[in-house]
């Protein structure tokens, strides 16, 4: 065990199964000598070789394309799309290609690729770094939509992504890469080093896809949250003291039902939160199903804390940013009724 | 007082449109036997006047001349007749078959048939095909059942993809045949990821990827030839100019400018430009591009100049934007002709031997048509609906169980 932040996470699944299984290569823009723009595949190539770690063209549609084919001829290719907001080049090869080819051939072919996407806001990053384009993803089928929410999560869950035969796309939360962030524009970001979800194994462990992980249990409301929101959804409710229960769905395509529907079945309220827009986002897909199936359960109306339905904005951030002010005071709406 | 133009948008049009004499005069060609054989490991850059020639073997006699002429044996080149052949009946019988509503959509590949047929019996049997939906006479060549294609069009119970995909966008991994996708060339680069592999496994085995003339416009095809010259992918890359995306002529992809294989030019990749109406052509300039493959030397870019006889496909009417004899004006010929007439020179094969083959390839088809069709044709019989939750995942999640059996499945 080691104290790692995500990033070091990371680079530590994608360096142990390269050392583990011949068929993986990593690729992607700046991910080779360069080491990655967020340092995540730093000292692969070094390590491991310049076939296994290497530099792409400036071309997601390209990167994907090419990690389909070798999929399908038996490779495990890992490629990093550079932020999550680039990722629309490689839409078509994403929905038309990876997600059907299985599908289509009748399981005569198949991607088993992962899309590493580092994804989300709160960094000054404008409409082109700050995305979370995870809904256009999860509507698809025949993609896996993942997003962890600390280091231990992240290298057990990319290990899963990379041994899955199924497409995976692998958004990680930038915002987290370095340290904890509980929402607030002014809060310096802590470093993982004490938190216990930063003690990592250094060999291989699998957290699996499909499994929500409860980061605090409570009686008064269920929250629903992944990624970066799972940490402002805990300061939210430290904060103003609600018995709220809080699940980190960790993998949206598979989902957790079961751990959803028992908690908001016990609760009786729930709130969803996540940074991406709100019409149509993936919390319209929660919120239906709680509805579905925690109807006769429900005490109060379902919220939904997220990002506005206007572009990523860079000097309104922190107004477009679903922070712990907005979340308390969903929080405290479900108690009112 | 101006000394130049006004601008004007320049909108190309094709040589004659329906009711006007076809013309062809500003489609470059080169007499057979014309074009240099260069090594086949030779530096690309000796290799620059190659996209703007035209490699050809079969002259109008049917005599296989020039440096390109490959030695074939006759079963190879009858084999290859057989599968053009065989292609071409199919194609008529099933063409017939959506028009009385057993299929719900066909497209022909007639006039294109050499390029599968060649490309197929020239090819290792583990190369890789990454095909568009005139490709069929590869399968043809490799005796892929005429049954399971029936199957296939009909969606019936016995469809080796269950249902799922539309008509003639087959799979078919055991013959080196990937799967078609409606997206047209997004396959490229999965040919190309698919050599990279191959190299990258130290392996002997290439891919060859096809797009159409008009979909060399998508930026697919650019990505993918980028990424085969900078990882030196051994892939063959085929642009198939068959002249017309559905009603858009050649021109509307830039045909007009300069020819498609040198395209290849920008990417430092090596182009040929082949008569796709000559088997004996299409097979030795194959052969070139693999063998230039498995020495390592990366990917080679072939345009196969050719014309699309029948229609797009079963929802289109090609006489309304291009003249009604334009086929027949194409001065390359018809490839089964072509190779007819060359083996009947070379004293393979007589009329009376090639009547033959036809009527047991029409004999062939008729059976694997009415074997199929008591199977059922479309909406007669289905694959179980069970199916059509199947193969989304590896493992079908929970939405997928409930959701099959809400259906009642």
């Amino acid at each position: 065990m080691s104290a790692m932040n995500m990033v070091q996470a990371l680079n530590s699944a994608l360096d142990v199964k390269l050392g583990e299984d011949p068929d993986i290569m990593i690729f992607g823009e700046d991910v080779g000598y360069f080491g990655g723009v967020f340092r995540v595949t730093d000292k692969l190539q070094e390590k491991h070789g310049l076939t296994r770690c290497f530099d792409t063209p400036i071309s997601e549609g390209g990167i994907v394309a090419t990690a389909i084919g070798m999929g399908a001829y038996g490779l495990r290719p890992v490629v990093e799309i550079q932020f999550a907001d680039y990722i629309l080049p490689a839409f078509d090869q994403l929905v038309s290609e990876a997600a059907r080819l299985r599908y289509r051939s009748n399981g005569e072919f198949w991607a088993p690729i992962t899309v590493r996407v580092p994804y989300g806001g709160g960094i000054f990053g404008g409409q082109t770094h700050s995305q979370s384009p995870e809904a256009l993803f999860t509507h698809v089928t025949g993609l896996k939509s993942v997003i962890p929410s600390n280091p231990y999560d992240a290298k057990g869950l990319l290990i899963s992504a990379i041994e899955e035969d199924d497409p995976v796309i692998f958004f990680e939360p930038k915002r987290l890469y370095n340290g904890l962030f509980e929402g607030r524009p002014d809060d310096p970001v802590k470093p993982w080093k004490n938190h216990p979800l930063a003690e990592v194994p250094e060999d291989i462990y699998r957290v699996p896809l499909g499994k929500a992980r409860m980061i605090r249990e409570g009686e008064a409301v269920t929250v629903l949250a992944y990624g970066t929101m799972v940490h402002v959804a805990l300061s939210a409710i430290e904060e103003c003291g609600i018995d709220a229960e809080l699940l980190d769905l960790r993998s949206l395509v598979p989902l957790d039902i079961d751990a959803i529907v028992e908690s908001v079945q016990k609760t009786g309220r729930c709130v969803i939160v996540h940074e991406a827009s709100r019409f149509a986002g993936f919390g319209g897909e929660l919120s239906s199903l709680v509805q579905e199936r925690c109807f006769y359960h429900l005490r109060a109306p379902i919220e939904r804390v997220t990002g506005w339905d206007t572009p990523y904005p860079h000097a309104f951030e922190w107004d477009y940013f679903p922070g712990p002010k907005r979340i308390i005071d969903a929080l405290q709406r479900t108690q009112e009724v | 007082m101006k000394n130049r133009p006004e601008l004007s948008l320049h909108i190309p049009e094709p040589a004659s449109r329906p009711g006007g004499e076809p013309d062809f005069t500003a489609l470059p060609l080169q007499d057979a036997g014309e074009q240099r054989c260069p090594d086949t490991l030779a530096p690309e850059s000796e290799l620059r006047d190659m996209p703007y020639g035209l490699v050809r073997v079969l002259d109008d006699e049917g005599k296989a001349v020039g440096p390109w002429a490959p030695d074939l044996p006759a079963d190879h080149l009858l084999k290859g007749l057989e599968a053009m052949v065989l292609t071409r009946i199919f194609d008529d019988r099933l063409f017939r078959a959506n028009r009385q509503g057993k299929t719900s959509f066909y497209m022909k590949s007639s006039g294109e048939e050499a390029i599968g047929a060649a490309h197929s019996l020239c090819l290792g049997e583990r190369d890789m095909c990454f095909p568009t939906y005139r490709l069929l006479s590869w399968l043809m060549a490799r005796d892929y059942p005429i049954v399971a294609l029936c199957n296939q069009i009909f969606s019936n119970a016995k469809d080796p993809l269950e249902g799922r995909q539309m008509p003639v966008l087959y799979s078919a991994r055991e013959y080196g045949f990937y799967s078609i996708s409606g997206n047209l060339g997004s396959r490229l680069g999965h040919a190309v990821g698919w050599a990279m592999a191959s190299a990258y496994r130290h392996d002997d085995s290439i891919a060859i990827g096809y797009v159409g003339e008009g979909t060399t416009a998508e930026g697919n095809v650019h990505e993918a030839l980028t990424f085969a010259a900078v990882y030196r992918a051994p892939v063959i890359l085929c642009v198939t100019n068959n002249q017309w995306a559905i009603s858009s002529y050649s021109g509307i992809a830039g045909g007009d400018r300069t020819t498609f294989a040198a395209k290849a030019l920008a990417y430092g990749l090596p182009g040929l430009r082949v008569d796709g109406n000559d088997f004996l052509a299409i097979h030795a300039a194959t052969k070139w591009a693999r063998e230039r493959a498995l020495g390592n030397k990366g990917a080679t870019l072939i345009e196969l100049v050719t014309y699309r006889q029948a229609a797009h496909s079963s929802s289109d009417d090609p006489t309304r934007y291009r003249p009604k004899d334009e086929a027949e004006a194409f001065p390359l010929g018809d490839p089964i002709d072509r190779l007819k007439q060359h083996l009947i020179v070379r004293g393979d094969l007589t009329e009376d031997a090639y009547e033959a083959l036809h009527s047991d390839c029409e004999k062939r088809v008729r059976e694997a048509l009415r074997e199929a069709e008591a199977i059922g044709t479309l909406g007669q019989s289905k694959p179980s609906v069970k199916a059509m939750f199947e193969q989304v995942f590896k493992e079908p999640d929970w939405r997928l169980i409930e959701q099959r059996r809400e259906a009642g499945y």
